[in-house]
């Protein structure tokens, strides 16, 4: 069949149309390979772990972890004595506490620092001391702290004490 | 045998106005089966031009219960979904059901007989592109009677928005898809006629500028639809059939719509434009009695203008979070574009120059063309500035350069085009006081509903709202009264055409002195139903 030259030229115009919307399909992953490759925009990349850019590798601060009840027929410990954390990286420490009293007592854990100055600079994000802790005759409970250590922390210190002392809520008696 | 005869209505009966449309008039040779079967160009360009007229009323009637609820902030008149399908069928209408069309009318009207070509190419291809457009525009306007309407997500059908429109957003999936099958083919007969079937003599150089347009507009129609079909198939199945192209969570991207929207986007808005300078090329020489200032550059800078139209598309998309170096390259290429629009200016300023000049009605919708136009094109150049456009996107400002370059720009193109060609193609001149007219009150009315729009969009108002903070008030209630007074306007137009029609004067022969083409040299006034059975010789 010879085809005119009409009919040549409408071919060649229907392939490059049929082209176009291959194309139109094609551009999906050429913008894929292409922001990927040129760093634009991160749907393309796959990440091991989030990205925290506030985490200061090149410090390590060693927490040293401490617990005392006053007066309280409670045994309080933490679960580590000490742990390491970099300034803007947050972390979970836990404690245990255990009522040894035969009826509940109601206490409240206030926390000091050391070296006083790194007071500031230590951010609880969650804590037991936050509030008052009601604990049944008997009861043993693990309380979680999660802090971060600000990167502003001085230079010079390498070490924070962070010691919680429990105090009993008089007159509760129990009652939360 | 006369060339013309009405069109025959093929209106939907979802039509809002009543006014515009003559139904059954038919002409000697009448009948509903002449329409349905004919392939020939004259027959199949009246067609597009009803169709695009009748558009053009649908379109605007959604625009004046637009304008109508933007008179005062709050809420008065519709419900603000409703106000969103209206806004969004608005623009699809206007582009694919009027505007398009029109110049595909003026394309098959006129392209045959100005290379001297008996008809197109491919005549029952090119019946079969036009009847593809009422059953296409029935689907589109289908959708508001669907559960949950219309999409209201604007003409541009951003995902993940249309990935959760009711059932209506597939009518305008399937009728983008009958819409652009329509203007493909179409293009493809366009180009395979010029390519082919000039006349002996006339060469590529040789032919009215009007030709040179139409062929760069089909070639960018043939490469930049198909994407549209790709972006809106993406979303239909993205609806469906459980694709993730636009969602995140399946490793897709809404931004990746707007990425291949706009790459057929922006071509677009040239293949709009483009056949209109056509027109004005045509035109401005033949009122000045000069020819054509730098017909070489004009060619080059239509071609210029096509090559960058590709390059420029995320200049829609700015403000996605885009690298500033991809917003500098975007906004370059896009200054870039001015270039050979303002050769293509300056030739027709040129044109004029020292021309003897007269202002019948078609010279005087293109000076306001030029005028308006150039306007348009100054305000897109601001917003191609990246710092500029992060405060205007999405603004109505943006609104009012749009509707300076497709309304004053492409659709005063188009008036510009039928007053010229109607003698020729009805053998009936027009009425020139009543054309005076409407030439006038659509210049004034144009410009108080859009001119005033810039000052909301540097104020601050939001593109596509129902509802607006009461400082906005005074330019709103001007832009809706200009609504109302263009509208009124477009009816002088209206009773002009039907009465020429029906009982106009006859024509002459060359019924413009300085037009040149050999449409009008080496043709009877009206032109006859088969033309150039013989080709011409072009010395």
């Amino acid at each position: 069949m010879t085809l005119d030259a009409n009919q040549k030229l409408f071919a060649k115009l229907a392939s490059i149309a049929i082209g176009m919307f291959a194309f139109g399909y094609a551009l999906v992953p050429f913008y894929y390979e292409i922001c990927a490759a040129w760093g634009v925009n991160s749907l393309g990349e796959v990440r091991a772990e989030p990205l925290n850019t506030q985490v200061d590798r090149t410090r390590v601060i060693t927490i040293e972890l401490d617990a005392n009840s006053h007066g309280l027929p409670w045994r309080f410990k933490p679960l580590v004595n000490h742990i390491e954390v970099h300034p803007g990286e947050l972390a979970t420490v836990e404690y245990e506490v255990v009522n040894e009293r035969r009826e509940a007592v109601t206490g409240q854990a206030v926390p000091s620092y050391g070296p006083e100055r790194a007071a500031e600079y230590f951010r609880k994000i969650e804590c037991f001391c936050f509030s008052q802790q009601t604990l049944a005759p008997g009861e043993t409970r693990r309380m979680p702290v999660v802090f971060v250590v600000d990167p502003k922390l001085p230079k010079d210190v390498t070490n924070i004490a962070l010691s919680y002392t429990f105090f009993e809520v008089a007159g509760r008696g129990g009652k939360s | 045998m006369s060339a013309v005869v009405h069109g025959h209505d093929h209106g939907h009966g979802h039509d809002h106005d009543h006014g515009d449309h003559g139904h059954g008039h038919h002409g000697p040779y009448g009948g509903f089966m002449r329409w349905v079967t004919t392939t020939n160009h004259k027959d199949i360009g009246t067609m597009y031009l009803w169709f695009a007229g009748f558009m053009f009323f649908v379109g605007g009637m959604m625009a004046l219960a637009i304008r109508l609820e933007l008179f005062h902030p709050g809420i008065q008149f519709l419900n603000p979904d409703f106000y969103n399908q209206l806004v969004t069928s608005h623009g699809l209408i206007m582009i694919f059901g009027a505007i398009m069309p029109a110049f595909v009318g003026f394309a098959n009207w006129q392209i045959p007989m100005m290379i001297g070509a008996p008809d197109m190419a491919f005549a029952r291809l090119n019946n079969w592109s036009f009847w593809l457009l009422p059953f296409a525009a029935t689907l589109l306007i289908s959708a508001y009677f669907m559960p949950g309407g219309a999409p209201g997500a604007g003409w541009t059908l951003y995902a993940p928005l249309t990935v959760q429109q009711g059932m209506g957003m597939d009518f305008t999936i399937f009728a983008v898809h009958i819409l652009g099958m329509s203007s493909i083919l179409g293009s493809i007969n366009i180009i395979t006629t010029i390519l082919n079937m000039r006349a002996p003599g006339m060469t590529l150089m040789r032919m009215p500028l009007f030709v040179w347009t139409w062929l760069i507009t089909a070639y960018l129609l043939v490469a930049a639809m198909p994407v549209l079909a790709g972006a809106v198939t993406m979303t239909l199945t993205d609806r469906h059939f459980g694709t993730t192209f636009f969602n995140a969570a399946g490793g897709g991207d809404p931004v990746l719509y707007q990425h291949i929207f706009w790459f057929f986007g922006h071509p677009e808005v040239y293949i709009i434009a483009l056949p209109a300078f056509g027109v004005i090329s045509q035109v401005i020489p033949a009122f000045s009695r000069k020819p054509l200032f730098g017909y070489a550059s004009m060619v080059y800078a239509t071609s210029a203008i096509a090559i960058l139209s590709f390059i420029v598309w995320a200049h829609h998309m700015y403000t996605v979070g885009m690298p500033v170096t991809g917003q500098l390259f975007f906004m370059y290429a896009t200054t870039l574009i001015a270039v050979p629009t303002g050769v293509k200016v300056f030739n027709w300023v040129a044109t004029m120059w020292k021309g003897s000049l007269t202002f019948e009605t078609p010279m005087m919708f293109a000076i306001g063309f030029l005028i308006l136009f150039t306007l348009g094109g100054f305000t897109g150049l601001v917003l191609s500035l990246v710092p500029i456009d992060i405060q205007l996107h999405d603004t109505y400002y943006v609104v009012a350069h749009f509707h300076y370059v497709m309304v004053a720009g492409a659709m005063f193109s188009a008036f510009a085009g039928i007053y010229f060609w109607l003698p020729k193609w009805t053998g009936k001149m027009y009425n020139e006081t009543l054309g005076q007219w409407h030439f006038w009150l659509t210049m004034i009315f144009f410009n108080m509903i859009f001119f005033v729009q810039h000052f909301l969009g540097m104020a601050g108002m939001p593109r596509r709202i129902p509802d607006y903070p009461l400082m906005f008030e005074t330019w709103n209630q001007v832009s809706s009264i200009g609504a109302f007074g263009f509208a009124l306007a477009q009816l002088i137009f209206i009773y002009n055409l039907f009465t020429t029609l029906k009982s106009g004067a006859p024509a002459a022969q060359k019924q413009w002195e300085g037009a040149d083409s050999i449409d009008w040299t080496h043709l009877p006034t009206p032109a006859p139903y088969h033309t150039f059975e013989t080709p011409p010789v072009i010395k």
